[in-house]
């Protein structure tokens, strides 16, 4: 299970290596001086980007399915050792930390050297507002995890739809920043959202919720 | 066996000899094969590992409760329970070997991250006469190239003295050879290691105290790698001498002949595994043949490692190999497991040939451990922190090749479970991270540098 992971990681990892591909080359192709073009390629390269990811991730849905059909296949009483909901847990987690390692990482690492936030005019509350949205995309890629798995298991293509359309409204929301209501507040919904909707698929329920903060 | 290559007269010298044999011994990256194979490729590890499981059948058989139906049920059934023990414990020999693998390079990059000595410049070794210093690119090429091909043909020549010294029985000279490298490389390099991280956090250190901290530190790790101690305790020896050696190659290669011998080493590897008159594989053939252990202190195993004093002459149908690796395993299940009770244990340690029937019983739900050469973590370390030190997108490389690292390996141990044979593990792995490392740092990072200074999130 726990070798998901890393596989996540390195289909993250050649996903946004082609993104960045896509990018560079339409970058070197182009006018470095004109600024709308460039701000104008930047935002294709996110949105290409998150569609490639979205590919990759129903890639992995396809491999990890012939695995557990291989798995099952060699047990000995047809029931699988693990079930496809934990393998989109997984999966969804691997993503979600690959993401957030390489958004997060670099800041991290300058965090410790010297300088002053903001100096230049910026946002005072980089750091902090970078943590967050790091934050959001973790938990959010985690279910989006399960909500796609769930969808591709079960044919409803308007799930994995809606997943894409969640993704590119997240990563188009951060378009706004550094007007950070406008990236922070609809990612923080998008994500109780997804949550209560990938909560609902996994098979849990209001009653369920009541009686696990009861201890019962 | 590959492993001894250490001689010690020179700094610079056990490097190359260790890499050689590093790079030589991955082979026996084997062995997590529980009770397939019927092959007998492999190191000699691998070898008693697949004695000990075609062992397991007639016990599955023997023991008789499984099922209620006829033994030829009772055949497919414990086939099916061993393909499938084979796929659970394959998976959990990736995991531990993603442990240790993780471990050094999280040593490594420590290193280079916060000591300055590791990314100084001051000289090279003799094995890579040619500087890059020079202005032209196609220059430095060509010096990164002839610096490759001497380090390589060094390499070759060490694991072909190493199958000759083997071939020719002279085992107390590979003794020597291998105690006195690691004799350098756990008291020398330690040294170094130790004033040089000192000196980096200012701290102050008197010489009594530093001769008995690496007093201690040598002859206990010179105890556990050589002879006896505790699994864990040898495992951390190994991941740290593994560290100290990456870490001197990471200082003395030059930039671009760095790269260029990852991926030379890389291919000399493939070649020296699987070409049939390959000195690897002709080493680990004639393990096979005279049925001993290969030496085993500078190769990583997850299970008890006994020195070669443990080995006995064979007795009946199982080498004293497969009942040193039994004791071994069953040591090794022992430390697990505290139902096994401690004078067992001590037993297994002191006599194997003694227990050989119970041991197999003791097998049957076992795991067996998983070996992998001192040298591919070596070389693993050796990518990631070269990464680490040069790549200016820093982490952002340094994390992707660290997965690419890891993937490479765990599709080397699937291949493993599929072919049922030694394979090197360098080059899928250093093939993924060479990729990873060039195109993160040159692609990927203006694209995640521009998407920060913008706070954009993909």
């Amino acid at each position: 299970r726990a070798l998901a992971v890393p596989g996540r990681a390195f289909f993250w990892l050649v996903s946004l290596l082609l993104s960045s591909l896509i990018w560079f080359i339409a970058v070197k192709a182009s006018d470095p001086r004109d600024e709308l073009l460039q701000k104008g390629l930047l935002i294709f390269g996110v949105m290409f980007s998150v569609l490639l990811q979205e590919a990759f991730r129903f890639l992995y849905y396809k491999l990890l399915r012939k695995a557990i059909e291989g798995l099952v296949a060699l047990s000995e009483d047809g029931c699988s050792p693990i079930s496809i909901q934990q393998m989109a847990y997984v999966a969804g987690v691997g993503f979600g930390l690959m993401s957030g390692a390489f958004s997060m990482i670099n800041l991290l690492a300058d965090s410790l050297g010297p300088g002053t936030v903001g100096i230049h005019g910026d946002s005072q509350l980089y750091f902090l507002t970078s943590a967050f949205m790091t934050m959001v995309l973790i938990f959010l890629h985690t279910f989006w995890g399960i909500l796609f798995f769930h969808g591709c298991e079960h044919r409803r293509w308007w799930e994995i739809a809606a997943v894409v359309v969640m993704h590119l409204a997240v990563s188009g929301s951060t378009f706004c920043n550094p007007l950070y209501v406008g990236s922070l507040v609809p990612s923080y919904v998008l994500m109780a959202a997804a949550a209560t909707w990938a909560y609902l698929l996994s098979g849990g329920s209001a009653q369920n919720l009541r009686r696990f903060l009861l201890c019962k | 066996m590959i492993t001894f290559m250490n001689n010690s007269d020179s700094e610079e010298e056990p490097c190359n000899e260790r890499t050689s044999l590093m790079s030589a011994e991955s082979p026996p990256v084997p062995s997590y094969q529980d009770g397939l194979q019927a092959s007998e490729a492999g190191g000699a590890q691998a070898h008693r590992k697949r004695r000990t499981g075609s062992s397991r059948s007639p016990n599955n058989i023997a023991d008789g409760d499984m099922s209620s139906l006829g033994v030829p049920v009772r055949e497919t059934t414990s086939e099916n329970e061993e393909e499938e023990l084979t796929l659970k414990y394959g998976a959990k020999h990736v995991i531990m070997l993603f442990v240790p693998v993780t471990l050094c390079m999280i040593v490594v990059v420590a290193t280079i991250k916060s000591v300055r000595f590791y990314t100084e410049k001051n000289g090279q070794l003799i094995y890579t006469p040619f500087s890059e210093d020079t202005p032209s690119v196609g220059q430095r090429l060509l010096n990164s190239v002839l610096n490759t091909i001497i380090m390589i043909s060094v390499i070759v020549v060490m694991t072909v003295f190493l199958v000759l010294l083997y071939k020719y029985r002279c085992y107390k000279f590979i003794h020597g050879w291998l105690i006195l490298s690691s004799l350098m490389l756990l008291f020398l390099f330690t040294y170094i290691y130790l004033g040089e991280v000192l000196k980096t956090y200012n701290v102050a250190m008197d010489y009594p105290t530093l001769f008995l901290v690496i007093w201690n530190f040598g002859a206990v790790g010179m105890i556990c790698i050589h002879w006896k101690g505790p699994l864990q305790l040898q495992q951390a020896y190994l991941i740290m001498i593994s560290a100290l050696m990456a870490l001197v190659f990471i200082k003395y290669l030059p930039e671009w002949s760095a790269w260029v011998i990852l991926g030379a080493i890389s291919i000399y590897d493939l070649m020296a595994v699987l070409c049939p008159k390959g000195p690897l594989r002709m080493l680990v053939e004639t393990a096979q043949e005279r049925n001993e252990p290969i030496f085993p202190a500078l190769i990583y195993s997850s299970a008890m490692m006994w020195t070669v004093g443990m080995a006995k002459p064979d007795t009946a149908a199982r080498g004293s190999t497969q009942q040193t690796w039994d004791a071994a395993e069953d040591g090794r299940e022992n430390h697990r497991s505290p139902l096994h009770a401690d004078p067992q244990r001590s037993e297994t340690r002191s006599s194997g040939p003694t227990r050989p029937i119970t041991s197999f019983e003791e097998l049957e739900e076992e795991e067996r451990g998983v070996k992998l050469g001192l040298g591919d973590f070596i070389f693993y370390s050796v990518l990631v922190g070269k990464a680490a030190a040069t790549a200016s997108g820093d982490w952002n490389t340094t994390l992707a090749c660290f997965v690419a690292i890891l993937i490479g390996l765990c599709l080397t141990l699937l291949l493993l479970a599929v072919f049922k044979k030694a394979l090197p593990a360098l080059p899928i792995s250093i093939t993924f991270g060479l990729i990873f490392y060039f195109s993160t740092d040159n692609l990927v990072r203006p694209f995640m540098d521009t998407l920060a200074s913008h706070q954009l999130y993909i």
